[in-house]
């Protein structure tokens, strides 16, 4: 589904990442964990096209980024449903109206998907703030209506970077909630965090592989966490 | 050109991308504005064009196919100069019909310049004969010199001694008006253009989320062209009404006296004023759209 071979990545004369390799299989659930200052956002960045190798393949859904046109990565994106640290929304724009974004920007039309608009709102708890402006949420409430725009085209993969960063435990623990339930539906996860309690806490629920970044390369990591 | 077309029609029409560029900002009135004024000042390069059209066509159809001749005689003479300036008329070819003005014509005649009560009967004033061409006319250059032979007190006035100079210099300010509406174009195109870079780069944030969830290039370049479009149209609709208004109140071509009168618009004429805040929205069309396909290739 993603893959990443010998891939290299450096900015400004730094070398961020020499010869990774590893590949996320449909249904899959994965940590990506490390130190801050790592690279975890830069690995997750690769992995959805925003940045381009600089040596190496990165494939999505068996097609090769480097060979993408500029529109073909835009498609590929409604693929691959990403939640950021800091959210990113449309402060203009309502909750709901930035959770639906997706569906405008693909051009279906959004009547037709207003019940699963309200089913999904409801689904991440944030029925009563669904008019509500993104910068009158809480943390929590912005990490889950992330989460529900990152889902609403039904994304074959989701891609998580430090989604628990800011909120609390218990938020902690209900956002993983959801993403285990996504995954049960067969989606793919990728959750980059550096708290390895959160890690543990999932690997109750779901049979999770953990990739570590050390000394600028991708680990397998066992039973030490 | 269909493709462009299709693109304006659905930018005009089509709301898919209402609301995703923020509404405030600078740019956005700076692009109403300036299209605004841009197009009260297009209104009057446009009236300025007509009017130079207008002028030419008045003065080449009122004087077209006519002729004066003065004669600057003595009292005692002037008569018979009238008489023998007729006969020589009536044997040149090209000419219907050759008559001697009366005092009460001539009185007429510098009625604007003095006002009515000018006693004529005491000036000594030159006697004018005025002269209607048939088919193609008289050879001028053949009266010129019968007059000179057999009336030299007569002068042959064709017009075109300052028909010719008028046209030329209506016609030059009919393309001056013309260049001035091109550069109101240029300029209007320029200012939208920064105005449009400017939002992009402020709005640099809406477009990586836009990215973030798949929005392809064309769909944030409508997004932005589409509120700069319908912006620069808004104000230049309210700065062309506001000009022809203004035009409108340009005396019209019944004002008594006015040498410069009926230069506004006339009936259909209006309907050109509408291809005015239209050109204003083609342009910003065309500007947007250049700032955005050039910002969203740098932006990441």
């Amino acid at each position: 589904m993603i893959e990443l071979e010998n891939v290299a990545y450096s900015y400004g004369g730094a070398h961020l990442f020499g010869d990774v390799s590893f590949r996320l299989e449909p249904g899959s659930f994965h940590f990506l964990t490390g130190p801050s200052g790592a690279g975890k956002t830069t690995l997750l960045r690769l992995c959805y096209g925003a940045l381009q190798p600089t040596s190496g393949q990165v494939r999505f859904f068996e097609s090769d980024l480097g060979a993408m046109t500029r529109d073909d990565v835009a498609l590929m994106r409604r693929r691959i449903g990403v939640v950021h640290q800091d959210c990113q929304f449309l402060d203009h724009l309502s909750v709901a109206d930035n959770i639906a974004l997706p569906l405008v920007v693909a051009g279906r039309d959004m009547l037709v998907q207003v019940p699963n608009l309200k089913d999904l709102i409801g689904w991440v708890g944030l029925k009563h703030r669904d008019s509500a402006f993104p910068t009158e949420l809480s943390g929590g409430e912005r990490q889950r209506a992330a989460l529900a725009r990152a889902v609403i085209m039904s994304p074959d993969a989701i891609l998580a970077d430090e989604p628990t960063g800011n909120i609390d435990w218990d938020m902690s623990q209900r956002l993983l909630r959801l993403l285990i339930d996504l995954n049960r539906t067969g989606k793919t996860i990728l959750l980059a965090t550096h708290d390895l309690s959160l890690i543990r806490a999932a690997k109750a629920h779901v049979q999770a592989r953990v990739l570590r970044i050390a000394d600028r390369q991708i680990q397998l990591a066992g039973s030490d966490l | 050109m269909k493709a462009i077309f299709e693109h304006i029609f659905e930018i005009v029409t089509v709301d898919a991308t209402s609301g995703i560029v923020p509404r405030s900002g600078l740019n956005a009135a700076l692009t109403a504005f300036s299209s605004a004024a841009m197009a009260f000042l297009a209104v009057f390069a446009f009236a300025l064009a007509l009017a130079a059209g207008q002028l030419a066509k008045n003065w080449g159809s009122e004087f077209a196919g006519q002729a004066t001749i003065v004669i600057v005689a003595s009292e005692t003479d002037m008569e018979d100069r009238v008489d023998r300036v007729l006969q020589v008329l009536e044997t040149t070819p090209g000419i219907a019909l050759a008559r001697a003005m009366d005092l009460d014509e001539q009185r007429e005649l510098l009625e604007p310049w003095f006002g009515p009560d000018l006693p004529v009967e005491q000036l000594s004033l030159p006697r004018l004969i005025e002269i209607f061409e048939e088919g193609r006319g008289f050879d001028a250059e053949s009266l010129r010199l019968r007059l000179a032979e057999e009336v030299p007190d007569a002068t042959l006035d064709d017009h075109a001694r300052w028909q010719q100079p008028l046209a030329k210099a209506s016609s030059r300010l009919r393309g001056l008006a013309v260049l001035s509406i091109i550069l109101i174009a240029g300029v209007t195109a320029a200012v939208i253009a920064l105005a449009a870079q400017g939002a992009l780069a402020a709005n640099a944030q809406v477009i990586g989320v836009l990215r973030l969830i798949g929005a392809r290039d064309d769909f944030i370049e409508t997004a932005f062209v589409r509120r700069f479009t319908l912006r620069a149209l808004a104000g230049a609709t309210g700065g062309g009404l506001i000009g022809a208004l203004a035009v409108s109140i340009l005396p019209g071509s019944q004002s008594e006296g006015a040498l410069l009168s009926g230069l506004g618009p006339s009936g259909l004429q209006w309907f050109w004023l509408l291809l005015i805040p239209i050109l204003a929205g083609g342009v910003a069309y065309a500007a947007t759209l250049g700032a955005a396909r050039r910002a969203l290739r740098t932006l990441p």
